[in-house]
């Protein structure tokens, strides 16, 4: 066998879906990625913010205050972007996924801390969404920008957008 | 062929959904000496194609993948 291949390889992934889906499948590449030898980066925004964050309310304005009512919680909270049902649809697959043993979303996130996945929250989206650092799981690195996220992503093999 | 092979560690992956077996046997490589044998136990099919992906990726060996009666057995060696 030759040279170790994926030394020095990476992996950079935006998250800007917070569909439980899309998060199990941003999950699963990034971990599988890790455990491949590849430095992964994971650049939670927008929607993917609650993949990382506690299940505190946030928000200090009313709208701030309203979106964390309407949008809070934790990673527990997604929904299927298809079937969602009002909540019916996290509880069904919730239900197939336990019978056929798969991870939980939350499984699967303490899965990459433990991997040493690089997880950073989007500075510019936390504004917005008044989303603070402290209200992140920790494990989660301090807040980036893009020109963050575009260096990585320049020097990664893999760039992916979820 | 692969009787004679000696094993240092024995890696239960049964029940496992992807990516686990490969992240669990990514996990155990360094618990071997270098040249040393994991024996892994799957139950997942994918992991048919998955242990020999990471193998590849990783550097390390896989000796043999043979599939038994709904497990999927792999001899795994590290190579670095």
């Amino acid at each position: 066998m030759s040279e170790q291949e994926n030394e020095n390889k990476s992996l950079a992934m935006v998250v800007m879906s917070g569909d439980m889906d899309k998060l199990f499948g941003a999950f699963i590449i990034a971990n599988g990625a890790a455990a491949m030898g590849m430095e992964v980066t994971m650049f939670f925004t927008f929607w993917g913010l609650r993949a990382i964050k506690k299940n505190v309310s946030t928000g200090k304005t009313i709208f701030g205050k309203m979106m964390g009512a309407m949008y809070g919680g934790d990673i527990s909270k997604s929904s299927p972007s298809k079937f969602s049902f009002g909540g019916m649809g996290r509880w069904m697959f919730g239900k197939m996924m336990g019978s056929h043993n798969v991870s939980t979303l939350i499984e699967m996130r303490d899965l990459a801390v433990e991997l040493g996945i690089g997880m950073y929250g989007c500075q510019m989206s936390m504004d917005v969404m008044e989303i603070p650092e402290d209200a992140f799981i920790d494990g989660v690195q301090d807040p980036v920008g893009v020109g963050f996220f575009l260096l990585k992503a320049q020097e990664a093999d893999i760039q992916l957008f979820i | 062929m692969t009787d004679d092979i000696k094993v240092d560690m024995e890696l239960d992956l049964k029940g496992l959904l992807c990516p686990l077996p490969m992240v669990r046997v990514s996990q155990n490589i360094s618990k071997v000496e270098v040249g040393g044998v994991i024996r892994a136990v799957a139950t997942d099919p994918g992991a048919m194609a998955d242990i020999p992906a990471w193998a590849k990726s990783t550097g390390n060996e896989v000796l043999s993948a043979e599939k038994g009666d709904g497990e999927f057995i792999f001899l795994v060696k590290r190579v670095k």
